[in-house]
């Protein structure tokens, strides 16, 4: 029973990454329509600038995590303004086939810039495993579980009463007439993007914390995305609860199935709620078919 | 031109693959007034009202040639977004409220019409939109879509007027509403022209509503103005009784409204 507990918390804090590049994703696809195929790869680049920062120019944290950000959303920011801009008014199907290749392209990066080994990213977490009554679970989940909790609430206090906030929503609920109230979209469009690549970085820290960094970080996008879907892909708030269950869901899999089946399950799970429940748990739109 | 808020001359306008939406139009709005569009379907109503605030390349359609000059200068080229910030603020068909947020969220969501003033006006802004609308207040929490149609169709107006327009641009206000819910929108239009000097084009399905509101009428067919005059002269024109006013029946109507 312990243990069953102990894999159910395990998994919820490594749900609670998914959630945040999951978040990112959603942000993304209300304000402008777009499925980010490349998110595992934001997150899994922005990992990579913390470790530029800190081990190759030996920065502190406090210095090098800034920049990792401010590298991150120039890179989103990038993407927005030269991939997705030129094509705006194109089918949607070519924008995924761009970000497709795109995230294509960061993964080869990556592997050219920094090798294909797994790299192991300062201490920021603490590995120091935590004990809550007989459980344990690894410090650097428990405390990287702690930090995803934290950017979740703030930014969802920030999207719900802010008034930036009210225009995303504005924008995703109705985009002309958004326009029409003063509310520059394509400056909206840019402007998720860059929160978009912010959450990534932070997820992609965290999760390389607990898991280690290589290039293939970014396909964790598998499980970013089954949330996604769990979660209805117009919710915000649900993909918390949608991570957690995938989180679960996957640590328990893995622990009594094997990595095979972990492996695979997502797919499986997408495909499941996609036959069962087109709207995810929380979603309001029918997802459309790509 | 002085005394016109807005003036159109000799405009064309075609959409992707080559359909024509207006064909040589001309208008004016003189300031302060309101104006009415009217014209059957297709006749190029609305996309005229999407040529000024500038929505046409939201639907791939594009100015080829003419001028829109509003307060004087040609806007043609400004972004819809920069045209509400300078008090063009258009009301879109569909009354288009942003159903998944509050009531009061609609309209902190449309003071960014009022550009670097919203942070001081946001709250005395809305305070003002609440007294003209007190049925809104009392609903600001509820989310919009839940709203009645003519609800909807009042938050539509109250929250263009959150920019401070000098020019509303309003599409189809009576659409799908009961009649009585409908004169009264009129009502609110005619009394934020008249009380705020807002001047306020309207493109309109009933047409008998419209000019007894307007100072001045166009009729439009096939993109271009084919008669206009004042909305007194148009209610008791023949052609326009017999087109848009629905025949024989309707002059009593006129009469009543014009006695």
């Amino acid at each position: 029973m312990a243990l069953i507990l102990e894999l159910c918390l395990i998994g919820i804090a490594s749900g609670s990454i998914y959630a945040i590049g999951a978040m990112g994703f959603v942000l993304i696809y209300k304000s402008s329509g777009i499925f980010n195929f490349a998110m595992g790869e934001m997150m899994m680049i922005g990992a990579y600038f913390l470790y530029t920062g800190m081990v190759i120019f030996g920065l502190s944290l406090y210095a090098a995590l800034p920049l990792a950000l401010l590298a991150s959303a120039l890179l989103a920011a990038g993407m927005e303004r030269w991939l997705l801009r030129p094509l705006l008014g194109q089918p949607h199907e070519v924008m995924i086939m761009v970000l497709f290749g795109a995230g294509a392209m960061l993964r080869g990066i990556a592997g050219m810039v920094w090798g294909h080994d797994i790299l192991r990213l300062p201490e920021i977490l603490p590995r120091k495993p935590v004990f809550i009554g007989d459980i344990l679970i690894p410090g650097t989940l428990f405390w990287g579980f702690l930090m995803m909790i934290a950017i979740f609430g703030g930014f969802i206090v920030y999207y719900r009463f802010s008034r930036t906030g009210v225009a995303i929503r504005a924008t995703a609920d109705d985009q002309t007439t958004a326009e029409c109230m003063g509310i520059n979209i394509r400056g909206m469009f840019l402007f998720t993007w860059v929160m978009a690549g912010l959450l990534a970085t932070a997820a992609g820290i965290v999760g390389a914390s607990v898991n280690g960094l290589s290039p293939y970080l970014g396909n964790v996008a598998l499980e970013v995305i089954a949330v996604v879907l769990l979660a209805g892909l117009t919710s915000i708030g649900g993909t918390l609860l949608a991570g957690a269950i995938v989180g679960v869901m996957l640590t328990l899999i893995g622990f009594y199935l094997g990595g095979a089946f972990q492996q695979f399950m997502p797919y499986l799970l997408v495909l499941l709620v996609m036959i069962v429940r087109p709207r995810g748990l929380f979603g309001t739109k029918l997802v459309e078919r790509i | 031109m002085a005394g016109n808020i807005l003036e159109i001359i000799d405009l064309d306008v075609g959409y992707a693959g080559g359909i024509t939406g207006l064909a040589g139009l001309s208008l004016k709005v003189p300031a302060g007034q309101m104006v009415a569009l009217l014209g059957a379907n297709g006749a190029g109503k609305s996309t005229t009202l999407k040529a000024i605030s500038n929505l046409l390349p939201f639907e791939g359609g594009r100015v080829r040639r003419g001028t829109i000059r509003f307060e004087g200068r040609d806007i043609t080229n400004i972004p819809a977004y920069k045209l509400s910030r300078m008090g063009l603020i258009h009301v879109r068909e569909g009354r288009r409220v942003f159903s998944t947020m509050t009531v009061h969220e609609n309209l902190v969501a449309a003071s960014y019409a009022l550009g670097k003033r919203a942070a001081l006006d946001l709250s005395r802004r809305c305070d003002d939109i609440y007294r003209t609308f007190p049925h809104l207040e009392r609903r600001k929490n509820l989310l919009a879509g839940y709203l009645s149609g003519g609800e909807q169709q009042m938050l539509a107006i109250g929250r263009a007027l959150v920019g401070e327009p000098k020019l509303m641009l309003i599409d189809e206000a009576s659409l799908g509403l009961a009649p009585v819910i409908a004169a009264e929108i009129f009502k609110v239009i005619s009394r934020i022209n008249v009380e705020r000097g807002i001047s306020v084009l309207l493109v309109e399905q009933n047409a008998m509503l419209a000019l007894r509101h307007s100072v001045h009428g166009y009729v439009l067919d096939n993109g271009r103005s084919v008669l206009d005059g004042p909305a007194r002269d148009l209610l008791h024109d023949p052609m326009v009784i017999e087109r848009y006013l629905g025949g024989a029946g309707v002059p009593k109507a006129a009469e009543r409204a014009s006695a």
